[in-house]
């Protein structure tokens, strides 16, 4: 029905501000005001139960349907925390043969050669196991893939949302996508085939140029990291560690990619337009308009990056150089825990050298917690007092 | 002080959609101007093509020409520099919520590199008692967040963020639309403060508002200019029958 039309006197002054030089006049105003019903309740409602309300009686107390499914669902929760429980539980048991032998030692122990002087951390024949080179392994290839990949993840992140065409984006998300989709098996021979010659003939050549120059080492030698006993010094194998970590980089690149850009493209227009309309350029928006909102969610999907970069084993395994040293040179042969685990798990030949293994499993568990609960931690030092509201 | 903006020609589109048609005006110095209209008639992209934010949507389009003071907006400057001297308020209050009340007021100016730190203290005091907000914030300026004010104090935060720059220009596209009737009145007296020493462009549906705040009022409709006049010509007596129909409420 439409309403019919009434005069109403609308003052155009509702507050008392002081009035400027204008004064304007009272006008009048059509204004649609609703007819009121004059229907009862009584008339629209049937005086016998219709076939719907008897339906609904007929379906008695729910009591027991909340019940059971409560119960389901808490079934479903609970088997989850088992399953943690039970591998951890099993890890621990399985291990103590070795946890025995070695304690704590097994986790940092430089151990040394009390004849030949030299480092041996794992020699099965001798019986001689302890696992600080896969720790070593296992953190700092991980560490040279977040260096690599959290750069070239954000940059192409910020390039997809704020200023690729749109035409563009879907297809260039997508391929980034798709690195994800590639076995981690297909990326180790890949790595073994182009990346591994490539970084010996072409890129580690140069970085050691640079790195042991004599510049280098008279400027920045004090820092340890130039020269021939720094971070690019020894011998130029391909293998090692730097090509673990650019393996693992290119796994962790779409991960953190994909993230970040839906993280970014979640702040809100009106974040860009308060940069914009403050005069800012395009990376000053995207600094104090895009990212400083997203921030939080990037740090979060670096650390889902580093996840998966610490548990990575089949691509590590292949081009790490599986040898247990320590060096501190990235270009230096190295092992990591997931790598010595899956090439070792077969031929242990004895218990303590199965149970050193799965020890090593324990640790990965643990850093793997550790590592989640300092990212959390780091979460909530940003998050700490900043409300999360966007308008 | 403010400079006068004067409009020549300025078509805008979206796309295919022609937003703006041949718009004609001068707009004083150192007053309020109202645009008024129903909505969609582009009064927002009006203001938006006066600091050059309507370009940002990539399928826009401008031709025509602005000049704010002695700068072709269009001919002579880049956005960049013609948004450091247009500031601008949005209909939605849009603090950073990261930063603090203190950090989000000298944004405007951190971003310019600007780091004389007793200066920035002076400046963001100045602008916060400019939008009438320093009472309110000053005990907490670095420890609360932009966003945990109430939706008015924001929009005064916003206003003294644009003003921190010290704009020659402002505008404002509905800037208590979003607000209750309280946080309405102490912008609307903000604008009539401020309106001595900037020249002041802002976009409002309510009628009552421009005849309190502005001098001059625009009528705008379909994307075209209808009126343009002293807002008492428009309020009591328009020249154009659908200006008068529009204020009087009998359509839009």
């Amino acid at each position: 029905m439409p309403g019919s039309l009434k005069k109403v006197i609308v003052p155009l002054s509702e507050t008392n501000i002081p009035r400027p030089d204008v004064s304007i006049e009272m006008r009048t105003m059509e204004v649609a005001l609703p007819e009121e019903t004059t229907t009862s309740p009584e008339q629209t409602r049937p005086v016998e139960a219709s076939v719907v309300r008897k339906y609904l009686l007929s379906r008695g107390n729910s009591a027991i349907a909340d019940k059971s499914f409560k119960a389901l669902m808490a079934i479903c929760a609970a088997s989850i925390f088992g399953i943690v429980v039970l591998i951890a539980s099993e890890l621990v048991i399985s291990s103590q043969l070795s946890w025995h032998k070695f304690g704590l030692e097994f986790f940092y122990k430089l151990n040394v050669d009390p004849d030949t002087h030299l480092p041996t951390f794992w020699d099965p024949v001798a019986g001689t196991f302890y696992a600080l080179p896969f720790l070593y392994g296992t953190l700092v290839s991980s560490l040279v893939a977040l260096v690599i990949a959290v750069p070239l993840a954000v940059g192409s992140a910020i390039f997809l949302t704020e200023m690729c065409p749109k035409l563009l984006r879907g297809p260039l998300a997508f391929v980034t996508e798709l690195l994800a989709a590639i076995p981690s098996v297909v990326y180790g021979l890949w790595a073994v085939f182009v990346l591994v010659p490539l970084l010996r003939e072409h890129i580690n050549p140069v970085l050691m140029s640079i790195f042991n120059s004599e510049i280098a080492v008279k400027t920045l030698g004090w820092t340890g990291l130039v020269g021939e006993t720094g971070l690019f010094g020894g011998v130029n194998y391909g293998l090692g560690m730097l090509a673990a970590g650019v393996i693992l980089a290119v796994m962790i690149l779409p991960i953190i990619s994909s993230l970040t850009r839906e993280v970014m493209s979640a702040v809100p227009h009106s974040q860009r337009e308060a940069a914009l309309a403050l005069g800012a350029t395009r990376w000053e928006m995207i600094r104090m308009g895009v990212l400083r909102n997203a921030r939080i969610g990037i740090v979060g999907s670096i650390i889902l990056g580093l996840g998966r970069a610490l548990g990575e084993t089949m691509a590590v395994a292949m081009v790490i150089g599986n040898r247990p040293e320590i060096s501190k040179s990235l270009l230096s042969l190295g092992h990591s825990m997931s790598a010595v685990i899956a090439n070792e798990f077969s031929e242990a030949s004895d218990n303590l050298y199965l149970s050193a293994l799965i020890e090593i499993g324990l640790a990965l568990f643990v850093v793997t917690i550790i590592v989640n609960a300092l990212a959390r931690f780091l979460v909530w030092m940003v998050t700490r007092g900043v409300p999360a509201r966007v308008n | 002080m403010g400079v006068g903006i004067e409009v020549t020609n300025l078509n805008a589109w979206y796309g295919t959609n022609h937003t703006l048609q041949d718009i004609q005006l001068h707009i004083p110095a150192n007053h309020a101007t109202a645009l008024i209209g129903p909505s969609g008639c582009g009064k927002s992209t009006f203001v938006r093509c006066l600091n050059r934010m309507h370009e940002t949507n990539p399928i826009a389009r401008v031709t025509g020409s602005v000049r704010i003071g002695d700068i072709d907006i269009y001919q002579d400057a880049s956005p960049v520099e013609i948004r450091r001297r247009v500031g601008m308020v949005f209909q939605r209050p849009n603090p950073f919520p990261t930063m603090s009340i203190y950090d989000n007021v000298a944004s405007g100016l951190k971003l310019n590199g600007y780091s004389n730190k007793k200066h920035l203290d002076e400046i963001v005091e100045r602008s916060l008692r400019n939008s009438a907000l320093w009472d309110e914030v000053k005990d907490d300026l670095k420890k609360k967040s932009g966003a945990s004010l109430s939706g008015g104090q924001q929009q005064r935060m916003c206003i003294a963020r644009a003003l921190a720059v010290d704009p020659e220009v402002l505008l404002m596209d509905e800037p208590a639309s979003a607000l209750d009737p309280v946080s309405t009145s102490k912008i609307e007296d903000l604008i009539f403060e401020l309106k001595s020493q900037y020249t002041i462009v802002i976009v409002t549906h309510n009628m009552q508002q421009a005849a309190r705040v502005a001098e001059k009022t625009g009528f705008f409709l379909n994307g075209r200019m209808v009126e343009f006049d002293s807002t008492h010509k428009i309020f009591t007596n328009p020249s154009d029958k659908r200006t008068e129909d529009y204020i009087t409420g009998r359509f839009g």
